[in-house]
């Protein structure tokens, strides 16, 4: 099990004692692809925190590669090294000279040779899809806002992390910007075996890249399980603020009003089969 | 980790010395500093305690608060009792050790220093404690106001604190996510000499100050489209309005000031 959660509560004693997370148990497997969904404070960021031993839980047990990283003396740094986390608007990091510079922070900081660095930055460059000889003696702050992000990513993805995780990486993004985000994290996912941990409100992506959607509110995993399986509860999801996808919302609709098509479908050349086939099925009828 | 530094040590209440007007709580520790600083006697400093004890009586504030406040200046008190104890000369020699000497005229204006810094401390966090600090720069601004004449930015100085206190909070919360950032790559903040720890603040400061900047311009930008144009012609949501019991605490803190400054 690469990642495994054991009654984990974690409570902020600063802000009002927050309980942030109660009584959490989660197993995170490898090459999963998972989804995490939730309204704005239901612990989503607190709950991938635990994950890299950034926040310790008042509560309960961590595990990864069943190394529990709560127990004192533990190598922090390697547990960083296997989980890489992406923050929220990850360009406001970037602090380097040079855009090679920054990249190569992470694996500096993991000890490695020069050579091993310089091949890093280069994968990872590659990997957002920026040339290496013409962009690592930039200044990252004379990029664009969406080439700054890519580049804050890759200074993660240079960490060679085994699991993945991103809060919200599309926010703010063009739609462009955000397609070559999405395929980004499929290559790594099906290329590079790499396990990924996406938050994102967006439930399109979610619903399009994962294998697995967790829902959290108030601090409780309130679904688990693969797409299909959670976005059946429409009414429960609703309740908890948060959405289908738009695709999935219009079959709904389109099955209300008589049409006999499959509401557990979330892409749109599906969908658009799906359609035609069940208006095909009515005109035989007719 | 950064989130639980308290900046302004205000503690919310509506006690009397809570809704006391700004400006004057500003003018009676002035006058009250300045007649600490006239006091010669300790029947004069213990009076003076006594006052202190009362306005923080009043206020409903433990006196262990303010005793921490003291707690940050120990060393500053400690270093100033020690260095008049051995090093000032006069009167009888009280205790001696080798080179080491004690005389009484030191053992005397130590405690006499140290008392003298304690009661500084406990009477301006008095203020601090009480008085929010958007209270303190409205106050601020009234006591500046005069000034305008002789070209001081009053109501700018005024804006620049207000806002400088605003972000602080932001700041400090955003230093601790870039933190945890760099902290997710690897970097290290809490081991090495103090030349290293130094040196990895770089990937800590250098964003934070981008962001700073980035953010005072988009405030700008943001005040100025909403109008903006400096203090000329501002009127205030909550004008600050002087009551009887604000003119009662001025005059008797004054009197008090002058009759303890002869002591």
């Amino acid at each position: 099990m690469l990642i495994s959660l054991e009654n984990v509560t974690h409570i902020y004693e600063q802000e009002k004692s927050v309980r942030a997370l109660s009584n959490i148990n989660l197993k995170i497997d490898k090459n999963e692809f998972i989804g995490l969904v939730g309204h704005t404070g239901s612990g989503k960021s607190t709950l991938v925190q635990l994950f890299n031993g950034l926040i310790k839980p008042s509560r309960g047990k961590v595990l990864v590669n069943n190394i529990d990283i709560t127990a004192k003396r533990v190598s922090l740094k390697n547990i960083r090294q296997i989980i890489g986390l992406v923050f929220q608007y990850p360009e406001h990091q970037l602090f380097e000279e040079t855009i090679y510079k920054d990249i190569a922070f992470g694996p500096i900081n993991l000890g490695l040779s020069k050579d091993d660095i310089i091949e890093r930055v280069k994968e990872a460059l590659g990997l957002v899809e920026l040339d290496y000889n013409s962009y690592k003696d930039r200044s990252p702050f004379d990029l664009s806002g969406g080439q700054q992000r890519r580049v804050a990513i890759a200074g993660v993805l240079a960490m060679k992390p085994r699991v993945l995780i991103l809060d919200e990486p599309s926010a703010g993004l063009d739609p462009e910007g955000r397609k070559n985000l999405m395929k980004l994290l499929r290559h790594l996912h099906r290329d590079y075996k790499v396990t990924i941990i996406l938050i994102s409100h967006i439930m399109e992506e979610i619903a399009r890249l994962a294998t697995r959607v967790i829902v959290l509110d108030k601090g409780e995993i309130m679904l688990d399980g693969s797409p299909k399986e959670v976005f059946a509860h429409k009414e429960e999801l609703k309740k908890m603020s948060l959405n289908i996808p738009e695709i999935t919302k219009i079959l709904i609709k389109l099955k209300e009003r008589g049409l006999d098509v499959r509401t557990d479908i979330f892409d749109i050349n599906q969908a658009k089969k799906e359609i035609l086939t069940a208006l095909r099925g009515n005109r035989n009828v007719d | 980790m950064l989130t639980n530094i308290t900046i302004g040590q205000y503690i919310s209440g509506d006690s009397a010395i809570h809704k006391l007007d700004p400006r004057v709580k500003i003018l009676i520790t002035i006058i009250l500093i300045t007649a600490l600083f006239i006091i010669k006697t300790f029947t004069g400093f213990l009076i003076y305690l006594i006052y202190v004890l009362l306005i923080l009586f009043l206020s409903n504030i433990s006196v262990i608060r303010v005793l921490k406040g003291l707690k940050p200046l120990f060393f500053l008190i400690l270093i100033t009792m020690v260095f008049h104890l051995f090093l000032t000369r006069g009167g009888e020699v009280i205790w001696q050790w080798k080179f080491l000497r004690i005389e009484e005229e030191g053992l005397f204006t130590g405690l006499f220093m140290t008392s003298r810094i304690a009661l500084l401390i406990m009477f301006t966090s008095l203020l601090t404690l009480t008085t929010s600090p958007l209270q303190l720069t409205d106050g601020i601004e009234y006591l500046l106001s005069p000034l305008k004449r002789f070209g001081v930015p009053a109501a700018e100085l005024a804006m620049m604190m207000t806002i400088a206190l605003r972000f602080i909070p932001t700041l400090l919360s955003e230093a601790e996510k870039i933190m945890k950032a760099q902290m997710a790559r690897g970097a290290d903040f809490e081991s090495g000499n103090i030349v290293k720890r130094a040196k990895k603040l770089i990937p800590l400061l250098v964003p934070l100050f981008i962001n700073a900047f980035r953010r005072a311009e988009e405030l700008a930008l943001a005040m100025e489209s909403r109008s903006y144009r400096g203090g000329e012609g501002r009127t205030r949501l909550h004008e600050l309005k002087l009551e009887k019991i604000d003119f009662i605490s001025f005059v008797f803190s004054l009197i008090f000031a002058i009759a303890i400054s002869f002591f």
